[in-house]
């Protein structure tokens, strides 16, 4: 049984007439990437900010390292690092300025410059913050959220206004703190980046928790179905192709086919069925469902509208 | 802690530093002022600068210390709501720094820079008027400091509650000038309608004035220990006033 790091039990919180979180619970365990996703105003921050300490909920049970956010607030944040989506620095404070006081503020801190020569801001040290990019800005963030080596990490929008590039760089990143042992709790709006970062992922509307899983399982649950798109010229294709077990529907659109199944060995199915009946296949493409697809059909819409 | 605060006071000196307009609008106005009107009325009353005889209707030296500790305040307003605006208080709140280090931190900024005012007032005092700063100047900085630390609580109930950064520093002003106004300094208490002259008695300016006039003419903090336990009681209130109605965002 792995270590629950977070546990929030029926949280619930509301900003005057705005019911934010309406009743989520979930568990995070120990070395694990866990991801919040939901369309924007879901809960997500709110969620977040709760199980920091920063925000008192209406309702619920938190706890975070087996602390209360609200009343071991000062322990817990010597131990977690927080990368908040909306908030700025001073505007004339210097990169090495903020890291080095960020440093001085905790028990123990891994070599600030090897961080930020991680996150790509070395030549940055003297800029001040004002003139740094909303991508740089970004970096530094996280760089401060990781300069104590934090049990815990929180990473609101993780990877949002960073170039693709930045992205690959944090995700790496993210990656090897997690090997090192650091939970990572984080929110995002990229459903490549939930499917690839996340072991589990929770997804959240109007402040309801509408699944949790780890991607796979998601899919598996709410989008089984996989698709074999292939052209070929060969007449009664349909009709030799229908007793494959594995094919649940054929749809021909002139020399397009269609095949649609289930299950992890469907394409392969599909494949030694083709070659076994000797086709001559001109194109061949496989449409196999992501998070994204489920998140649609969950939620009936995209992460952006 | 200690080591916290140390640090992030360090840091915001140098943010304020950097600020184009701060220092000089902060400390180089109030100097300059002092000087150009020093040279109108004499730098303050009962000098023995011959200008003194130009019977100054006010101590120019302390409207001046009183301007820097007035504009130490407007700033910290500013700042403060810049700071909640931008979520710079909610991203220091979620470290190890206590909300006490987080904010207390300016105020020492504001105490420092005002005592740096105070100390370029002399100086511009000693240069253009000689002999007319016959004041004794730990007392005077004390009352400054003390009279300071009492409009910088007021400061903070004032940051509390105005809305959006932008009207930080109007809001400030608004209310901080009419009560400089009704301070004393520019005509006595006892001209004032009695109405006036009571609700005076209820700002940190009237008090602060007080005091550095008792400093300047000699009779000191023991004719005004009254006004001493004014500025500490509405230090005491307006602090526990903005520890309720403090907003981090
Ligand atoms: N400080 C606040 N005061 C009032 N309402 C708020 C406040 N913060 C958030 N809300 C409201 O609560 C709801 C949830 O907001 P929250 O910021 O948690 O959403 P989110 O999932 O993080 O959205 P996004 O993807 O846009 O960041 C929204 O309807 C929002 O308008
Ligand atoms: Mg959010």
């Amino acid at each position: 049984m792995p270590t629950s790091v977070i546990s929030v039990d029926r949280l619930g919180k509301r900003y005057g007439s705005t019911i934010a979180v309406d009743d989520v619970s979930l568990e995070v365990y120990q070395g694990e990437i866990f991801g919040l996703i939901g369309p924007n105003g879901a809960g997500k921050t709110t969620t977040m900010e709760c199980v920091q300490g920063l925000r008192k909920p209406d309702r619920g049970v938190i706890s975070v390292l087996s602390l209360d956010p609200q009343r071991d607030s000062s322990e817990l944040r010597q131990r977690i690092g927080v990368q908040h989506q909306e908030a700025h620095l001073q505007k004339r404070i210097k990169v090495w300025e903020a890291v080095d006081l960020w440093s001085s503020l905790y028990r123990k801190t891994v070599d600030p410059e090897a961080l930020l020569t991680r996150l790509g801001l070395e030549s940055k040290r003297n800029a001040w913050f004002m003139t740094l990019s909303g991508g740089q800005k970004q970096r530094l963030f996280i760089a401060l959220a990781l300069i104590h080596q934090p049990e815990v990490v929180f990473l609101d929008e993780l990877t949002t206004g960073l170039d693709p590039q930045a992205r690959r760089a944090i995700w790496g990143l993210i990656t090897d703190i997690r090997a090192q042992g650091t939970t990572v709790f984080l929110t995002t709006h990229l459903m490549e980046e939930a499917e690839r970062l996340c072991d589990r992922v929770a997804i959240i509307e109007h402040g309801r928790m509408l699944e949790m899983g780890t991607p796979a399982d998601l899919v598996q649950k709410h989008c089984p179905e996989r698709r074999v798109v292939f052209t070929s010229e060969g007449p009664g294709l349909a009709e030799r192709l229908k007793e494959v077990p594995a094919i649940q529907s054929i749809a021909s659109d002139g020399s397009t086919h269609t095949l649609r199944g289930e299950g992890d060995d469907f394409v392969t199915d599909v494949i030694s069925a083709i070659a076994s009946v000797g086709i001559r296949v001109r194109g061949f493409r496989t449409e196999i469902p992501t998070l994204e697809d489920v998140f649609l059909k969950l939620t009936g819409h995209g992460i952006r509208d | 802690m200690l080591n916290g605060l140390w640090k992030l006071t360090w840091v915001e000196i140098k943010v304020f530093v950097r600020e184009p307009m701060g220092v000089v609008g902060s400390l180089g106005i109030p100097v300059i002022m002092f000087v150009v009107l020093g040279r109108l009325f004499g730098p303050g009353v009962g000098s023995v600068s011959a200008a003194a005889a130009a019977a100054p209707p006010f101590n120019v030296a302390i409207l001046a210390a009183i301007i820097i500790a007035i504009g130490a305040v407007l700033s910290l307003i500013s700042i403060i709501s810049i700071y909640r605006e931008g979520g710079i208080l909610k991203r220091l709140r979620a470290t190890p720094l206590s909300p006490l280090t987080i904010l207390g931190a300016h105020v020492v900024v504001k105490l420092l820079f005002t005592l740096l005012g105070m100390a370029l007032l002399v100086l511009a005092g000693r240069r253009f008027f000689p002999g007319a700063m016959q004041v004794n100047l730990i007392k005077f900085a004390a009352a400054l400091l003390l009279g300071t630390l009492s409009i910088l609580s007021l400061g903070f109930v004032l940051a509390s509650i105005v809305p959006t950064a932008r009207f930080a520093q109007p809001l400030g002003a608004a209310v901080l000038y009419p009560m400089l106004a009704v301070s004393g300094l520019f005509f006595p208490l006892e001209r004032l309608p009695p109405v006036v002259r009571i609700v005076a008695q209820a700002f940190p300016t009237t008090h602060a004035v007080s005091l550095m006039k008792g400093v300047w003419d000699g009779s000191g903090f023991a004719a005004h220990w009254g006004d001493v336990g004014a500025l500490i009681l509405i230090f005491a209130v307006c602090s526990a006033i903005s520890a309720k109605v403090f907003r981090w965002e």
